[in-house]
């Protein structure tokens, strides 16, 4: 499956409130080790190394 | 005068005044080899046994003193076991599985690297490089004494190499002065900083990693398991961005310590600074200091870079001399003796007027090739030892907490990717894959070993080429440009593992090998023409019209 840039979420901003809410009160340090954790996560979800060098593409 | 310039830990090849000395004009040979490390040996003993002779010059009398080389791959010992070798280094080294990895105070995760079935050999065994220097040299006298023309000079310095169109001439340097000789090839295996190089004013370039390593090799009768234990941020007081410990034969083991660029070497080489870190890591996990002693100190800091072209013209080079990685996946020697072997059945068929020129440019394209592969493994496993920004180490870290708690990050952590030979895809010497077959087994791959009741598949390889043929008609041998191919004919019917090797869902199978033992070309039956295409390619020639 191609990397999709349409909308796929459902109830973006539930998902965007709880996206704040695990870097509420975190320091800057402990937020980017939470956002690589999530990275890292995410990617091997998704697994698929087309997909994932289009994000890293996309992302730029 | 020839000046050590290393002590050595054994002496194998004394110096001994020949008559090349006192000739007129000077003696020439087909090979001369320079440096009798494990590269410049394990190509000697390779050619030698074809039947070619080899010359091996080396300044020294025997393998360097301390802390070198400690882990061998799967892919050297089938070479080794080739050459008549394996069988003593597997005996005495140490075959290991367990591994821990620890991230500051706690551990990450322990793997088992449960080894695969119906293979002769283990994936890696831990030996000090002087034994396997040593077993390579038993070898070659075992090899001389039934007739292989194999010579190994000790204290013997080259101090000149002038190429020319038809020869190279050489000087030599001996405690009886110096004398000539001449070479139709020369091979250069004398180490990282090769004089060869130097002498032809070619460069070597790539990275220097801005770290230094601290080598200890510790003996202790402790009754401490046979693991692997990597710390990444070890807790123990100044040990740097990680440590490893490791066992070795003779109840020694390796440790490492990462210390950073900025270090007081002498400082960092007292033995009493040594032991403070050496007795923390020890402890660390049974909260003891077992009773040990030093063996071996060092400070090395290692660099990865490469020769532009490991050929030029009548040289070439092998080796340490050729690349040079960061010992993180033990690619050195590994993959030195892995040029030796891709060269010396292309010399033996050159040196026997059975092949054109350009097949000594595929050794160069072959070798840069898979020197390039290591290059990139150790410069990556580097950059994970050591972050080289901010975000890298956030990045870094958090592979590591995940690893402790998510199988799916382990496989991210890197402490080194351990030696594993290169695949040869779509280089020129390979043709074609007709075969439905197993990627593992695909062309450019080295054979996959198998059992076959009591003996090993790649043991029953023939010297030369060989057509392997599993459940398939082929002639007895084939013969084409120059190259002679001998058959193999197995059966997969009660050997399942042959035929998820070699077979996958076809019902026969036929394989053209190197005398290396990589895998030209496979078909699902013998097809005489196509055989014959792939033998042409396999040597460098041009393929026949049909
Ligand atoms: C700390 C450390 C750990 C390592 N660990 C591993 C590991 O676990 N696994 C692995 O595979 N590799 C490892 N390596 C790398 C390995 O030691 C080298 O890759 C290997 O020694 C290279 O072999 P070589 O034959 O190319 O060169 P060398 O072993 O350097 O041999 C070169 C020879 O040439 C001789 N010579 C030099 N100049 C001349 C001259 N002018 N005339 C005649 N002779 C000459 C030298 O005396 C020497 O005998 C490690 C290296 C270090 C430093």
């Amino acid at each position: 499956m191609p990397l999709t840039l349409h909308p796929n979420i459902t109830d973006p901003d539930g998902f965007y409130q709880e996206l704040l809410d695990a870097h509420e009160g975190k320091t800057k340090a402990d937020s980017d080790a939470l956002n690589a954790r999530l990275i890292l996560i995410l990617a091997n979800h998704i697994g698929d190394r087309a997909v994932l060098r289009d994000a890293l593409e996309a992302a730029k | 005068m020839v000046a050590a310039r290393y002590q050595t830990a054994v002496t194998l090849y004394p110096y001994q005044k020949v008559a090349d000395q006192a000739a007129s004009t000077p003696a020439r040979h087909p090979v001369v080899i320079i440096g009798g490390g494990p590269v410049g040996l394990a190509l000697a003993l390779d050619l030698g046994q074809r039947g070619t002779p080899a010359l091996v010059l080396d300044d020294h009398e025997g393998p360097g003193l301390g802390s070198k080389a400690i882990c061998f791959a799967k892919r050297t010992l089938d070479i080794a076991t080739r050459l008549g070798a394996g069988a003593a280094m597997v005996e005495k080294g140490v075959v290991w599985s367990l591994g821990k990895v620890f991230h500051g105070d706690g551990k990450v995760f322990e793997f088992d690297l449960l080894p695969e079935d119906g293979h002769r050999n283990p994936a890696f065994i831990n030996l000090q490089q002087p034994y396997f220097e040593t077993f390579l040299f038993d070898a070659i006298r075992r090899a001389q004494a039934g007739g292989a023309p194999i010579e190994v000079r000790g204290g013997n310095r080259v101090t000149d190499v002038r190429p020319a169109e038809d020869q190279v001439g050489l000087t030599v340097d001996t405690p009886d002065g110096p004398y000539a000789v001449e070479a139709d090839w020369v091979i250069a295996c004398d180490g990282a900083r090769s004089p060869t190089r130097d002498m032809l004013g070619l460069s070597f370039d790539g990275r220097v990693f801005e770290d230094s390593f601290l080598i200890a090799d510790v003996k202790m009768q402790a009754p401490f398991p046979t693991e692997r234990w990597f710390w990444f941020d070890p807790p123990f007081k100044g040990a740097g961005q990680s440590a490893l410990l490791h066992k070795q034969p003779d109840d020694i083991w390796r440790i490492d310590f990462q210390l950073g660029w900025d270090i007081d070497r002498e400082e960092e080489l007292k033995p009493q600074r040594i032991c403070a870190r050496v007795d923390e890591m020890l402890s660390a996990q049974t909260g003891e200091v077992p009773e040990y002693a030093l063996e071996w100190t060092s400070i090395y800091t290692f660099q990865c870079r490469r020769m532009q072209a490991f050929r030029h013209g009548r040289v070439l080079f092998a080796g340490d001399s050729a690349h040079q990685v960061s010992p993180f996946g033990a690619r050195g020697a590994n993959s030195g003796v892995q040029d030796a072997e891709n060269l010396a059945w292309k010399l033996d068929l050159m040196c026997n007027g059975l092949a054109e020129d350009a097949l000594l440019d595929t050794y160069a394209e072959e070798r840069e090739y898979a020197a390039d592969e290591n290059i990139l493994n150790s410069t990556r496993s580097t950059d994970f030892m050591t972050p080289k920004s901010e975000i890298s180490q956030v990045f870094r870290n958090a592979v590591l907490e995940l690893a402790a708690r998510a199988p799916f990050a382990r496989p991210l952590v890197n402490s080194g990717r351990l030696s594993v030979p290169c695949v040869y895809d779509g280089l020129t010497l390979f043709g074609e894959d007709h075969l439905d077959g197993p990627p593992a087994t695909r062309p450019g791959t080295p054979a996959v070993d198998c059992k076959l009741g009591q003996t090993f598949l790649l043991e029953r390889l023939h010297p030369g080429f060989t057509l392997l043929a599993i459940d398939a008609d082929t002639p007895e041998q084939i013969e084409a440009g120059g190259l002679l191919a001998r058959r193999l004919e197995l059966s997969a019917q009660t050997n399942p593992l042959l035929a998820e090797r070699y077979l996958g869902n076809a019902p026969s199978a036929v394989y053209l090998i190197r005398p290396d033992q990589h895998i030209v070309a496979r078909w699902p039956t013998f097809d005489h023409e196509a055989v014959k295409r792939a033998s042409h390619i396999a040597i460098g020639k041009a393929a026949p019209c049909p």
